[in-house]
């Protein structure tokens, strides 16, 4: 049986070995009595969800246990009724990492002030947001820092089973968890009578089956329970009545990793970072047209440019930078004039887009943001359940119109005509999903109308994505070997042997063949 | 195209699958565990073994047909042999992954979603596989091939011919 002397005794072995790896090992160092990854991608960085990512193996529970892990668990079980847990996490102000921001020990509280003979946790670890892979880094590196921060859950609002709902697309991260929750079974650190007292607690996996919705909370609860996964009508808090009707806590991968922490060191530590809103960290994964993508994890209030330039070096091939999406397709493009911005909940949405899960995909001048809108509706209107109308016939009718701008055939009024849908649909439907599925279209429409309006009037596109707007052009490059004109399949290039080639742009069914065959490269889009 | 699923044939499997209906038929919401065995096991959701589900666990066959269509990992056609998953994920489409998918369709004859006639292949366009900082992104069965570019599509396929 686990026991705090125990477990002391465990982490007093376990450290010597994991620090003598790390020695051999070289790639990590110790700052402010912390070990953190060496390297400039990591200097500016402060590390807390991620503390331990990359630094311990994720298959050992003895280096999670030299690392603190575990102590926050049997510290609390002995000394912190459930009560001061919750006041613990409500003075923490940690807020849900999962995208929406709500404080997790508000949740907390609801779900425990509530009677009833059976109460959940749920770890929300569908990550679906395209661009975004924090959780699935976290499930991977360091899978005990969910499981404590699940139990530490459960013992707050009085609950003794646990579900983790993992996307099917993480094999490595199901593998791991699997692992882990075995490990810390045979521990005594999760299971019945946890260090010997009379708190029980269980969590088992469920896999996901590649539906985006499903992130939604209780669209996650009716797949748990093996039914089709569309949201519900919120009539009850979840705190109230989730899972099988009864009270139940979903919290995000991150929000979980957060936990452990705040109670080892403390509710006013935690606030003393990020700012005062937001409190503490953000991971985001720093993807797209980004020189060093990876993950990044930064107290809340950071600004964007800080972000992509001081962290990610700024944009790759020596483009220029011109937005960064956050949010996946619920959030918005900020426009590089706006990379001033802090990163906290509030700041983001004042500029329409949202924190979400922490996705941000850089984009360079050659991303073409109708394009780009277009790519996230397309998403949305795979993904929309189809219970509300509004979402499912209106994010097609949106996806159609931009479907019509990108091919060349936009009129005026389609513009009006998107902006009228957007507070249809966000208006009109039941869970997030639809509320901000508009969103890609609207930052869009805010920030980059021109680009809009030259597709729509000009019929260009001045990033020079769109297929339909572009035109085949031979340049002065040229050197008249003839291949071109010989692959050309309508036959509407003409020119002399050793002389420049022109293509009949009328003609052209712009099959881009004379592109490929080109031996100097002389066939350009233009 | 056709695939028809023998029962017979696939006793040994059909029995395995029948222990594990009757070892899990007490946890709640026990449906969705079943339907990812059974995709695991045969590879995809052949009527017959549904219509088995729907006896065993007293569940209506529209029930789980409805759960079923619901989640895009479920199918009922066969995949090939070899799954080639393309992501479809922001960071991949912003670096070419559409390029890419064109060129995997190109080169295998069938569309994506499909497999192919002699069951070696199929593609499955992914949702976001979280390998994001690889983009685009490209998994063949349990091998991540990240950074492609279009010419390489041809020589990676050939090798698992």
């Amino acid at each position: 049986m686990m026991s705090q002397e125990k477990l002391r005794e465990i982490k007093e072995n376990a450290r010597p070995l994991l620090d003598e790896r790390l020695k051999v090992e070289d790639k990590t160092e110790v700052r402010d009595g912390n070990i953190v990854l060496k390297g400039d991608y990591y200097k500016k960085q402060v590390r807390i969800a991620l503390r331990n990512c990359e630094i311990i193996l994720p298959e050992s529970i003895e280096e999670y246990i030299a690392l603190d892990g575990y102590s926050a668990l049997g510290k609390m079980l002995f000394e912190m009724t459930p009560e001061d847990v919750v006041n613990t996490m409500i003075e923490s102000n940690l807020r849900g990492r999962g995208g929406a921001g709500f404080p997790a020990g508000r949740k907390w509280l609801e779900a425990f002030k509530y009677d009833a003979d059976q109460k959940y946790i749920i770890c929300n670890a569908d990550e679906g947001d395209p661009g975004a892979y924090m959780d699935r880094s976290i499930l991977e590196g360091d899978p005990h820092s969910v499981l404590e921060g699940m139990a530490i859950a459960g013992y707050a609002i009085g609950a003794n089973q646990g579900f983790i709902y993992v996307r099917a697309e993480y094999p490595l991260a199901v593998k791991r968890l699997q692992a882990a929750i075995k490990q810390a079974k045979e521990y005594g650190v999760l299971g019945n009578n946890i260090f010997g007292t009379d708190f029980s607690f269980d969590i088992e996996l469920r896999l996901g089956a590649g539906a985006f919705v499903c992130g939604e909370g209780t669209a996650l609860m009716e797949s748990i329970e093996g039914k089709r996964g569309m949201p519900r009508v919120k009539i009850h808090r979840t705190a109230h009545r989730g899972l099988w009707q009864k009270p139940t806590v979903i919290n995000n991968v991150e929000t979980l990793a957060n936990i452990p922490v705040i109670f080892q060191r403390g509710a006013k530590w935690f606030r003393g970072i990020g700012t005062e809103k937001s409190p503490g960290t953000k991971v985001f994964a720093l993807v797209g047209k980004v020189k060093e993508s990876g993950l990044v994890e930064v107290p809340m209030g950071t600004s964007l440019r800080e972000i992509v330039f001081d962290i990610g070096g700024g944009v790759a091939d020596g483009k220029a930078a011109k937005a960064v999406q956050t949010g996946g397709p619920s959030g918005g493009c900020i426009p590089v004039e706006l990379f001033d911005t802090p990163v906290d909940f509030e700041s983001l949405a004042k500029i329409g887009s949202i924190m979400g899960s922490g996705g941000m995909v850089v984009m360079d001048e050659t991303d073409c943001m109708v394009d780009i809108a277009r790519f996230f509706l397309e998403f949305s209107v795979d993904e929309s359940c189809g219970k509300c109308v509004p979402c499912r016939e209106g994010t097609k009718r949106m996806l159609e119109l931009l479907e019509k701008i990108t091919g060349g055939n936009g009129e005026e009024e389609d513009i009006a005509r998107m902006e009228s849908l957007a507070v249809t649909i966000s208006t009109g439907s039941l869970c997030g999903l639809g509320q901000t599925a508009p969103n890609p279209v609207t930052s869009t429409l805010h920030y980059f109308r021109d680009e809009y309006e030259a597709h729509i009037r000009d019929k260009t596109c001045p990033a020079g994505h769109c297929q339909a707007l572009l035109e085949y052009y031979i340049t002065e490059d040229c050197i008249g070997c003839t291949k071109c004109a010989r692959s050309c399949p309508v036959s509407c290039i003409s020119g002399k042997v050793k002389e420049r080639h022109v293509i009949d742009t009328d003609a052209c069914i712009k099959c881009g063949n004379c592109m490929e065959v080109c031996p100097v490269g002389a066939v350009i889009l233009r | 195209m056709e695939f028809k699923f023998d029962m017979e044939k696939n006793k040994d499997k059909v029995e395995e699958f029948r222990v594990f209906i009757d070892e899990n038929r007490d946890r709640p919401g026990v449906l969705m565990p079943v339907l990812q065995e059974a995709q695991g096991k045969f590879g995809f959701l052949p009527e017959p073994v549904l219509e088995l589900i729907s006896q065993d666990l007293r569940i209506p066959l529209a029930d789980i047909y409805g759960v079923a269509t619901f989640y895009s990992q479920f199918t009922f056609i066969p995949k090939g042999e070899h799954n080639i998953s393309v992501c479809l994920g922001t960071a991949c489409y912003v670096k070419g992954a559409e390029k890419v998918l064109a060129e995997i369709e190109k080169v295998l004859g069938i569309k994506s979603g499909g497999t192919t006639p002699d069951l070696k292949f199929s593609i499955t366009p992914t949702r976001c596989i979280g390998a994001c900082g690889l983009a685009p992104v490209v998994n063949i069965d349990d091998d991540i091939h990240g950074k492609l570019k279009v010419e390489d599509i041809k020589g990676i396929i050939d090798k698992y011919r």
